[in-house]
């Protein structure tokens, strides 16, 4: 299986602070692969490289075998990746069909005079876009729901809404940035039931951040630790749940003695 | 909690009626109950001017009494009265303080005649204040009362009152609409006050009052039944009704300027012009949340190309002479290319950022046309006279209700275009930069076009309304640029609702032509368009007619059709 994405020793500094210190991952196409760390690892300054929000100062970044370095974001998610956010960011005052529409927006081609003159094209484009935003709403089990404002709709809603956005790009690869945090037990079952089914039906590549151990060690093939920005640990959950230096790092050198010992 | 309440209900009250009397002695000493009182609401009975004091001690005394839901009647009662007496006693107070010292000296309106208005012209000082103080307490008891009355009952009843206000305040409009008529003019004559300016008859008063308070409280009780009933209708006769409704408003915007005749039409043609600026930035701020505090300078390019290129003699040197029609796509033309030439640098800028900056541009582009050194070209402070009117088939459209039907067209047009973007995929994108720039364009929206895009359409529509407005006075100059146009058009999108589309409409009428057929109390005009705008900010901020109403609109049909309980 090849590597739809390759990170090559990126590295990201704010000022004196290193957040991603030479970091090279390799993500295996139709993976599910997990990056965990404890806060302030670097994460989510690493997702932020990937989309664009940031230009990392060194190393470089490959999809699908072209670099997309340097690219902005919009061309980035053109190219097949899309995201979700740790805090969520809906488009609050529009529906949640609306939300999903504005996903497509790259796979749509109809122009400022098209709309005004309704042209055919336009009108069919439009129709179909529709009926695709209603099969994702359904998809995510909110097909009741196209009409509520995004800002009024339940947490949990709201969090499946997103990622149901992220899809409507028709991405590659899908990056979830703490997808069930502030989940209930039976919540974050579903979503990781969820997660499974998206990378099984769709074949979507999944690039996720979570702090439940139990999500992670569940669904993941590989998973890759980062502290204070560097990469202390790679593997299987496995080899993972057993790395001295990860328990370490998320527990302290006194208590992970302890436990080891 | 409930205690603590109990303890300082009467501090509150008094509190408030210290604001409202404060409130009404401001609006005495600044000339505004002076000069209210030239008009009758109520011929002989009310004049404007009372009615401007009763509204403020209505007010203070109707949120002082508010309470909670629990509140009892008696506390709301006293609270009522308390406010409206202390209110009332400050205007007493003025009153004695303007008997002792001379106030005139600094505030020019403390006039003899603003004494008589607040002593109800009576002579002897002592009766006069009792009279105040009572009538205060009095008005501010009855406003309590209104807590008891049911809300379908009270809304209507306000209604009503609103309503006959406004009919008395605009009776000249209604007088001059009806002159085609006579029979039926002479026929309802008895509503109004005998000679001019003299608002509704007692009479009149009574009969508006009461039909507008039963039509509304039918329609709040019955409405949904009505409704009901027309949605049950085949399509086919729903359908045929809706196009009835649209013909008759469209029959009546065709006739209205031989109705309307020379003036009102004027009052229109400027109602839309500020309806075409409005779409435009309506686009730029309401859809794409781009704050331009510049859009005058769309306007004004829009009126100087078409001034440059239509005109036929004064001192300029360009002689292009083009006709109207021929001008009219090059200053569209004109604005839009402005619009991508100012869009491009302030791509990366937000917020209060880009406000600035755009205020500077319109300034810039006001200060170069007054400048000497385009004076050969463009005229200076002289500005460019002669310019050609618009005409249909050889005849020059310059008079008011001529002129109506172009600018009629250009409002329609813009409408059109921005109702059909409002849904499309760049209104959508539009939109999703609004609400997150960031994750509109990791969503795949290419910023800069997209933005260029706003900046473009906006100043499409703001170049439209120039040109018109240019061959409508048949003159430019520069003073007729300044920032008050932007602020007023943005205004108007505040108080009408953000991205609304009838929002901007309703704005334009409220904030253009209400101001327009007040034209005597113009001397107010921006002090009580700040009052609406914090008024507005503070307890409708989404203004009268929000965006998201179109969407319930949209689907109500869908809600009804899907089955109850799955």
């Amino acid at each position: 299986m090849s590597n739809i994405l390759t990170a090559k020793t990126v590295t990201k500094r704010f000022g004196g602070l290193t957040a991603v210190n030479t970091l090279s991952i390799e993500i295996p196409e139709k993976s599910i692969y997990s990056v965990i760390g404890p806060n302030g690892a670097g994460k989510t300054t690493f997702f932020n490289c990937i989309t664009g929000f940031y230009q990392p100062e060194e190393g470089d970044i490959v999809f699908n075998e072209r670099s997309i370095l340097g690219l902005t974001s919009d061309q980035i998610s053109q190219r097949g990746i899309s995201r979700t956010y740790q805090n969520i960011r809906l488009f609050s005052n529009l529906t949640a069909l609306e939300n999903i529409l504005v996903g497509q927006h790259a796979l749509l081609k109809s122009t400022l005079f098209g709309s005004i003159f309704g042209m055919a094209g336009t009108k069919r484009e439009e129709a179909e876009a529709v009926i695709e935003a209603k099969r994702l709403l359904a998809f995510v089990s909110l097909a009741r729901k196209g009409d509520m404002l995004a800002k009024n709709l339940p947490y949990g809603d709201q969090r499946r809404l997103e990622i149901a956005r992220a899809l409507a790009s028709k991405p590659k690869l899908l990056l979830l940035d703490e997808p069930t945090a502030g989940m209930n037990p039976n919540e974050t079952e579903d979503m990781t039931k969820f997660i499974r089914r998206l990378r099984d039906e769709l074949g979507i590549t999944i690039l996720l951040i979570e702090h439940d151990m139990r999500v992670v060690m569940g669904i993941s093939e590989k998973i890759t630790v980062l502290d204070y920005g560097e990469k202390i640990a790679e593997g299987t959950p496995k080899d993972i749940q057993g790395n001295e230096r990860v328990i370490e790092a998320y527990l302290g050198r006194g208590s992970a003695a302890q436990i080891t010992a | 909690m409930e205690h603590e309440s109990n303890k300082t209900w009467w501090l509150q009250a008094i509190q408030t009626g210290l604001i409202g009397g404060i409130v009404a002695v401001l609006v005495s000493l600044i000339g505004m109950v002076e000069s209210f009182h030239e008009r009758d609401i109520i011929a002989g009975q009310i004049t404007m001017g009372e009615t401007l004091l009763l509204l403020l001690v209505v007010t203070f005394s109707y949120f002082s009494s508010r309470g909670t839901e629990d509140t009892p009647l008696p506390k709301r009662l006293a609270s009522g009265a308390l406010t409206g007496l202390i209110t009332g006693s400050l205007a007493a107070g003025l009153i004695l303080l303007g008997k002792a010292i001379n106030l005139r000296e600094v505030f020019v309106n403390a006039s003899p005649s603003l004494y008589k208005i607040l002593t109800f012209e009576n002579e002897n000082t002592t009766i006069a204040l009792m009279i105040l103080l009572v009538t205060g307490a009095v008005i501010g008891l009855l406003t309590a009362l209104v807590h008891v009355i049911p809300l379908t009952w009270r809304r209507a009843t306000i209604s009503g009152l609103t309503i006959a206000a406004l009919i008395a305040l605009l009776q000249d409009l209604l007088r001059i609409t009806l002159t085609p008529f006579p029979e039926f003019s002479k026929s309802i004559a008895w509503m109004f006050g005998s000679r001019g300016q003299e608002g509704l008859s007692v009479n009149g008063a009574l009969v508006v009052f009461i039909v507008v308070t039963a039509v509304n409280y039918f329609s709040a009780t019955r409405g949904d039944a009505v409704r009901g009933r027309v949605r049950a209708l085949p399509t086919g006769t729903q359908r045929a009704l809706r196009w009835t409704n649209w013909g008759l408003l469209g029959a009546f915007l065709l006739i209205w300027p031989q109705i309307a005749g020379p003036y009102l039409s004027e009052v229109s043609n400027s109602i839309g012009l500020f309806i075409l600026m409005g779409l435009g930035l309506n686009i730029v701020v309401g859809y794409a949340g781009l704050l331009d505090l510049g859009y005058v300078a769309f306007y004004a390019l829009g009126a100087y190309t078409m001034a440059v290129l239509t005109t036929i003699g004064g001192e300029i040197t360009a002689n292009f002479e083009l006709t109207f029609w021929q001008a009219l796509p090059l200053a569209i033309l004109g604005a839009v290319l402005a619009g991508v030439i100012l869009g491009i640098p302030v791509l990366k800028i937000r917020g209060d950022y880009l406000a600035i900056i755009t205020l500077g541009f319109g300034e810039i582009i006001r200060i170069m046309f007054l400048s000497d050194f385009l004076k050969p070209y463009l005229g200076g402070s002289f500005g460019i006279v002669e310019i050609a009117p618009p005409t249909l088939g050889g005849t020059p459209l310059n008079t008011p209700q001529t002129l109506y039907y172009v600018i009629l067209a250009g409002c329609l047009v813009a409408l059109f275009v921005a109702y059909r973007l409002r849904d499309s995929r760049i209104g959508r994108a539009w939109k999703a930069i609004r609400e997150d720039e960031d994750v509109a364009q990791a969503m795949g929206i290419n910023l800069t076009t997209t933005k260029l895009l706003a900046f473009a359409t906006g100043a499409a529509f703001g170049g439209l309304s120039g040109a018109i407005f240019a061959s409508k006075l048949s003159t430019v100059y520069p003073h007729s640029f300044v920032l008050l146009v932007s602020i007023n058009v943005l205004a108007l999108i505040i108080v009408g609702g953000m991205g609304s589309l009838p929002g901007v409409i309703v704005g334009a009428l409220l904030l253009v032509g209400l101001p327009e057929l007040l034209r005597e109390f113009s001397e107010f005009r921006l002090l009580i368009y700040g009052v609406l705008l914090i008024v507005m900010m503070l307890n409708k901020p989404e203004g009268f007619i929000p965006e998201a109403v179109h969407k319930r609109e949209l689907h109500e049909s869908d809600n009804v059709s899907t089955p109850a309980g799955a």
